[in-house]
């Protein structure tokens, strides 16, 4: 069956929620949120730990709180949410290909699309450790959806690889419930977890946290018997003889989130290789003209309070979007600059109406440093912070009369 | 009696590590915070430390447990005790977030709440 649609949005987590009441707000009805689960609210539906909100509604929320304001909200205002439909392709001229049981295959033509699909884990793949495939390996959100969703333990023994917040969470939650966290094992000198959730979730339990440290062999026929971690130099190749060995059942994975991007591809969006999400500008509007992107398919936030504020904005640029009312002139490009990763959004418009969010992580540990903003040679911003870390999105704010004035291509830096 | 404990300050990503000296469970000195906010926590956490504790509590017929936490923090030496409580409750429907799951829990005067609904 074929179908239009003024505005279909992908994925039912904070961001295609928030999107989706902005763009209503702004008067689109004929709208559909594609939600491949049986129920929207997104990856927050199983972080069950509080410290969500606190910048947007001024108090913390745990990850079903946050999550249900926006779906209250959405019901509220009857914005119509289709749950278990997975969207299959997206194709560049705004076809949304999707399956649900009820409904079975369907075409919806859109007049814009926004992609909030989210990110997904690091799985085991992608990090190369030797070793058996044996049972017992899980990244640390699929042990967090058994635990917390499902309610079940996927272990006793446990050993978690990275010290990602989601692996610190998990380690607590896990001792919580009885299991025995042997170590958190980190590859870089530093976490790149919060110091809260070090001390909270770490600290707290005496789970030791081995920093320059990997896993370098995993043991187990069926299931997982032990793993084997050794300390790295700084090229972070193992040092011989540092090796020890933990007995354990279960070895979780905390190494990095990527946006999920196999849609955008379809559509032959413009993928930056530096955040795996799309590049767009200061509209999140993509390099495909009514495709719009927001939230962790975007890039991986930490603060799903910034994930609503961009989502926001996407769902008015797309109202504007499907209005023919959305301004596209000339843009300005902007680029990482010394010490600088992964800016978005990557251009801006010379007629953008508002100011605009810089958002960027640094590749380095940065104290008592600031963060610039330069338009050509001149500088049109700059913020002093006491601490830069990768762990921690980083943010610049440029105004409304100083993108009224751009006239160059920006460069954003730290040092 | 003197004792010294090395911290770390949660509050934001400089991490400080604080020296605090405590005399008879009394803050007498902190140091190697950057800001006011290191101290208030200092005192805070070696006197009268706090936490949020959120987990799963089973309903009777459903699959899925309902998430539940405190409504504020308790005193951290009552989380394990407090868990006990948890791993010993079971919800009947219908359950709607905001509920109180555990009244007064380990007699701290703080509820356990439902975080969300199971109907
Ligand atoms: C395991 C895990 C744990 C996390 N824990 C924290 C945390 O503790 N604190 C924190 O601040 N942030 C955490 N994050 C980051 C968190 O994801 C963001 O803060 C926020 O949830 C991002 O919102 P989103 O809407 O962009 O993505 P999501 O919440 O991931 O929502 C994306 C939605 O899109 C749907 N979807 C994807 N593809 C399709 C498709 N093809 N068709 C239909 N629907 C689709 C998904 O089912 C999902 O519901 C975590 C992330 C992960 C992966
Ligand atoms: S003492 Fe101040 S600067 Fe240091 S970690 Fe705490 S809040 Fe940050």
């Amino acid at each position: 069956m074929r179908t239009k649609k003024e505005l279909v949005i992908i994925g039912g987590g904070p961001a295609g929620l928030a999107a989706a009441i902005a763009a209503w707000e702004d008067g689109i009805r004929d709208m559909v949120v594609l939600e491949r689960e049986h129920n929207p609210g997104g990856i927050l539906r199983q972080c069950i730990h509080n410290g969500f909100g606190l910048h947007r509604f001024g108090e913390e929320l745990t990850g079903p709180e946050y999550a249900q304001r926006d779906i209250d909200k959405a019901l509220e205002l009857g914005i119509p949410i289709a749950c278990d439909t997975t969207v299959l392709s997206l194709s560049e001229d705004r076809v949304v290909s999707c399956v649900s049981q009820k409904e079975g295959y369907q075409e919806i033509e859109a007049g814009a699309v926004i992609l909030a699909m989210g990110c997904r884990e690091r799985p085991r793949g992608a990090l190369g450790t030797p070793g058996t495939r044996c049972a017992g390996v899980y990244t640390a959100g699929t042990a967090q959806k058994f635990v917390n969703l499902e309610g079940f333990m996927p272990g006793k023994r446990v050993v978690i690889l990275g010290s990602g917040d989601i692996g610190l969470i998990m380690a607590r939650r896990m001792t919580l419930q009885g299991a025995k966290v042997l170590a958190c094992v980190e590859l870089m000198p530093f976490s790149s977890g919060l110091n809260r959730n070090i001390v909270q979730c770490l600290q707290d339990y005496n789970i030791p946290l081995y920093l320059s440290h990997t896993v370098t062999r995993i043991d187990g026929r069926e299931r997982l018997t032990g793993v084997a971690v050794s300390e790295v130099g700084p090229d972070r190749k193992p040092i011989p003889g540092t090796e020890q060995y933990f007995e354990c059942d279960t070895l979780l994975l905390s190494v990095g989130l990527i946006p999920e991007n196999e849609l955008s591809r379809t559509a032959h969006v413009h993928l930056s290789p530096v955040t795996s999400g799309a590049e767009v500008d200061d509209s999140l509007q993509t390099s495909i003209p009514g495709i719009f992107a927001c939230g962790n398919v975007l890039h991986v936030h930490d603060l799903v309070d910034y994930v609503s504020e961009e989502s926001f904005k996407a769902g008015h640029a797309a109202a504007a979007f499907v209005r023919g009312n959305l301004k596209v002139g000339r843009t300005v490009k902007v680029r990482d600059g010394k010490g600088v990763r992964g800016t978005v959004p990557q251009s801006i418009r010379l007629d953008a109406e508002d100011g605009v969010r810089l958002m960027f992580r640094p590749d380095a540990v940065y104290k008592n440093a600031t963060v610039r903003v330069l338009c050509g040679e001149r500088e049109i911003a700059k913020r002093r912070q006491m601490i830069f870390t990768p762990g921690e999105m980083a943010v610049i704010d440029l105004k409304k009369e100083i993108v009224k004035g751009l006239d160059a291509d920006l460069t954003v830096e730290v040092g | 009696m003197a004792e010294e404990r090395v911290i770390t300050c949660i509050n934001c990503p400089m991490g400080c590590r604080m020296t605090v000296t405590l005399e008879d469970g009394k803050v007498v000195s902190v140091s190697g915070n950057t800001c006011k906010r290191g101290e208030t926590y200092a005192h805070q956490e070696c006197t009268t430390p706090v936490r949020m504790v959120t987990a799963v509590v089973p309903v009777e017929g459903s699959r899925l447990p309902c998430s539940v936490k405190t409504r504020q923090p308790i005193p951290k030496a009552l989380i394990p005790a407090c868990m006990k409580v948890l791993s010993e409750t079971t919800l009947k429907k219908p359950v709607h977030a905001g509920d109180a799951v555990a009244v007064n829990v380990c007699g701290t005067g703080i509820d356990v709440i439902a975080t969300r609904s199971v109907l």
